[in-house]
């Protein structure tokens, strides 16, 4: 390996607290370092404002600090067509996507990485709680040890051979410790808030947000059974276990999401918290990426449906074609299409797919959509 | 390694002997040019002298120069000043797609004002045609400004001939000459323009100083209000020293102006010429038109500005391209989308090499020899 100071590292840096202590680390460490900012998404609202520019002006104070280059590049083409359509398809779809996977396959570890690397770069290094394991010439992925902060759900698409040139700088701190290390170097970012939600959306309404981009389609909202409850404002602002903005009154309740109807445009609503409805003992996945070498046999390992919940045993069937079934070892509640289903063995994160199919007693549940 | 600086249309390093005149005045004279005793009288001769300096380099009188924080408020003001105080005549303006955005964001401006604004087109050579500057003005046209120099391409704009056709018409004649300024030799009486913009910090003299030449029968209203200073039109303490330096630099530009040029010239024929050694594909934007010596606007077929600028950069070369945008990332640039329509490659992988006294023969070469193995590497 080179030494770090013949070692170039392009660190994405959007402007927040976790890419900035990234660059302060790897420079402290000796490294080669060139900040980059990604223009994503154009937001500008009509007296000129748009975020981005206030987050590169960050990114340039930290910099400057930091004493490291810095520069821009702009991939609002390549998110629009890569991200936000499949953002888009999806909710149409009647599904619940997951913008921030498919960034991280499509742009932060693929445009991104590829611009770096015509920059010289040996290594991009990002701030994503995630660690890197090298052993020889394997390379894996483990979780962050901030269990409440690991964002390995969000990375399940990269593979071991984008893996080989990326760094994780984060991934062995808790997030106090980096919001600490931040403040003692007096970074412009020490007291950033951190970014919420999806990023071309910010902190905007979301339901405002995509009636911008799709039509909405009002229609019933009724229980499995048949009976209506009320109306919905259109399919794409309901996802599966959502109990807010139901508007559902009267006796009995709370209500629940439950499942859609995409074709006679109907939401389907169930009663209870625990409702039964809303629990499946499998799923079907599909565009699964395997981190280092694809299974050809059934195997157990523990799974996640979603960020920041706990895994649980499963045992997956693959397929050579990329999808699988995955059987869980007790029933789970609100598995939603659309979202990523992460593979791990213990620490290590075999990779993961999408969630297309819900299944309860060997069928797939069809009124999930 | 200091990296080797390309980009001499964006700024240029201040000459010595300016330094020195700037560093002096601080030091010697600082008084207020208003105040009513020998230290003011002394700051009120240093002034003087400069005007005078700045009014016979454009062949003005003394009174018509009004000196300016720099090129932007001198064109703010002379778009803005002008379309005020001559409201009762028309509001009609004429200006062009490939102006700097200190003078196409006042004629926004304008518009929100409700003024009319016609941006003149140019063509693929970059410049503006002047039939369709005819066809443009009307009774109403009060004011039309045309750059002398488009400070990407480095293509000059015909500007005698605009002069000339006003010459029967109401419509003031404003040309921003920041860029042609020290390269170029102008008249305001030959061209017969009626306000004209200069940048010190263009011409190897101090940031923050600049000046309006504004002929005596313009009428135009201050954009500041305060003091008396520059005969009310640009109230505010004068900034003595970086003025006493413009002028400096202004003396000198006009003492070196044909060595410059053809110095200029040179480099940039020697850049060129190291470039065609390369194996790379580029042609020249504005190529067929008559352009300042000292700037050079290269496409580079398959690569993207980005890319470009960044690994120049990682690789000590300081050049540029169309303008930033306030989030870091580079536009296409609009000058150049005004010469080959939207979606032309060129627009989003040219970049502007300009040439100046940070330049010598080796550090040009050097330079086209490092642009010539990026592209090469970038494009293969």
């Amino acid at each position: 390996m080179k030494k770090p100071e013949e070692t170039r590292v392009v660190v994405g840096m959007s402007g927040g607290v976790d890419s900035s202590v990234t660059a302060l680390l790897l420079k402290e460490q000796g490294y080669d370092v060139v900040g980059i900012f990604m223009k994503n998404w154009d937001d500008t609202d009509e007296t000129g404002f748009c975020t981005a520019t206030e987050d590169f002006e960050d990114v340039v104070r930290v910099c400057n600090q930091l004493d490291i280059p810095y520069y821009a590049v702009n991939f609002e083409k390549q998110y629009w067509d890569k991200v936000f359509t499949y953002f888009l398809d999806e909710y149409k779809a009647g599904r619940t996507p997951n913008p921030d996977v498919m960034c991280n396959k499509e742009i932060k570890f693929k445009a991104f990485l590829e611009h770096a690397l015509s920059l010289g770069a040996d290594y991009v290094a990002t701030g994503h709680y995630a660690q890197i394991r090298r052993n020889g010439d394997r390379v894996e992925m483990l979780r962050g040890v901030d269990d409440n902060k690991d964002q390995t759900y969000f990375l399940n698409q990269l593979s071991e051979e984008v893996l080989e040139k990326v760094m994780f700088p984060l991934g062995h701190l808790p997030k106090s410790e980096v919001r600490k290390i931040a403040k003692e170097h007096d970074l412009a970012t020490a007291t950033k808030k951190d970014s919420t939600g999806i990023c071309f959306i910010g902190e905007r309404n979301f339901k405002e947000f995509l009636s911008e981009y799709l039509p909405a389609q009002p229609g019933k909202m009724t229980t499995l059974a048949g009976e209506v409850k009320g109306e919905h404002d259109g399919l794409m602002y309901y996802t599966i276990g959502q109990r807010q903005g139901l508007g559902i009154g009267g006796s009995g309740g709370p209500w629940f999401v439950v499942g859609k109807d995409l074709e006679r445009n109907v939401l389907y609503v169930g009663e209870e918290y625990e409702n039964d409805a809303l629990y499946s003992d499998g799923l079907t996945a599909v565009d699964i990426n395997w981190i280092n070498e694809a299974p050809t046999e059934p195997f157990h390992c523990t799974a996640k449906f979603r960020y920041r919940q706990t895994d649980d045993g499963v045992t997956v069937y693959p397929n050579p074609d990329g999808t699988a079934k995955v059987v869980f070892d007790n029933s789970e509640r609100a598995i939603t299409p659309g979202q990523a289903v992460v593979f791990y063995q213990d620490e290590v994160c075999l990779g993961g797919g999408t969630i297309d199919e819900v299944i309860k007693n060997d069928q797939a549940l069809d009124y999930v959509g | 390694m200091q990296a080797i600086y390309l980009d001499h249309a964006a700024t240029t390093p201040i000459h010595p002997d300016v330094l020195k005149v700037v560093v002096e005045t601080m030091e010697e004279h600082f008084g207020n040019p208003s105040s009513v005793h020998s230290y003011g009288r002394k700051a009120r001769q240093i002034l003087d002298k400069a005007r005078m300096t700045a009014a016979k380099s454009i062949g003005a009188s003394d009174k018509d120069i009004i000196f300016t924080s720099g090129g932007t408020e001198a064109d703010n003001l002379a778009l803005i000043g002008v379309a005020e105080a001559n409201k009762n005549k028309g509001n009609h303006i004429i200006t062009t797609k490939i102006e700097h955005h200190a003078t196409l964001h006042a004629a926004e401006k304008l518009e929100k004002e409700g003024y009319h604004v016609t941006y003149l087109d140019v063509q693929e050579n970059g410049t503006i045609d002047i039939e369709q500057l005819k066809a443009s003005l009307t009774d109403d046209t009060i004011l039309v400004s045309v750059m002398m120099v488009n400070n990407e391409t480095g293509v000059i704009q015909p500007i005698e001939a605009i002069g000339q056709l006003l010459e029967q018409h109401q419509a003031y004649f404003h040309t921003d000459a920041v860029q042609a300024y020290g390269l170029l030799p102008i008249n305001v009486k030959e061209l017969k323009v009626d306000l004209l913009t200069v940048s010190s910090h263009k011409i190897n003299g101090p940031k923050g100083v600049g000046f309006l030449y504004v002929h005596p029968d313009v009428k135009m209203t201050a954009q500041q209000y305060g003091g008396e200073q520059e005969r009310k039109r640009r109230p505010g303490t004068e900034n003595v020293a970086g003025i006493a330096g413009f002028a400096k630099a202004i003396e000198i530009a006009a003492e070196k102006q044909q060595e410059r040029m053809q110095q200029y010239k040179h480099y940039r024929t020697l850049f060129l010429e190291q470039l065609e050694k390369s194996a790379i594909d580029f042609s020249i934007n504005g190529t067929e038109s008559e352009r300042v010596a000292n700037i050079v606007n290269i496409s580079f077929p398959g690569a993207n500005v980005e890319q470009l600028l960044t690994n120049f950069d990682l690789s000590g070369i300081a050049a540029s391209s169309g303008s930033a945008c306030t989030a870091g990332s580079v536009e296409p640039s609009h000058v150049l989308t005004a010469m080959f329509s939207e979606n032309n490659p060129c627009t989003t992988n040219s970049i502007r090499f300009s040439f100046g006294l940070a330049n010598n023969e080796e550090n040009v070469v050097t330079a086209a020899e490092k642009v010539g193995q990026i592209v090469q590497r970038l494009t293969k």
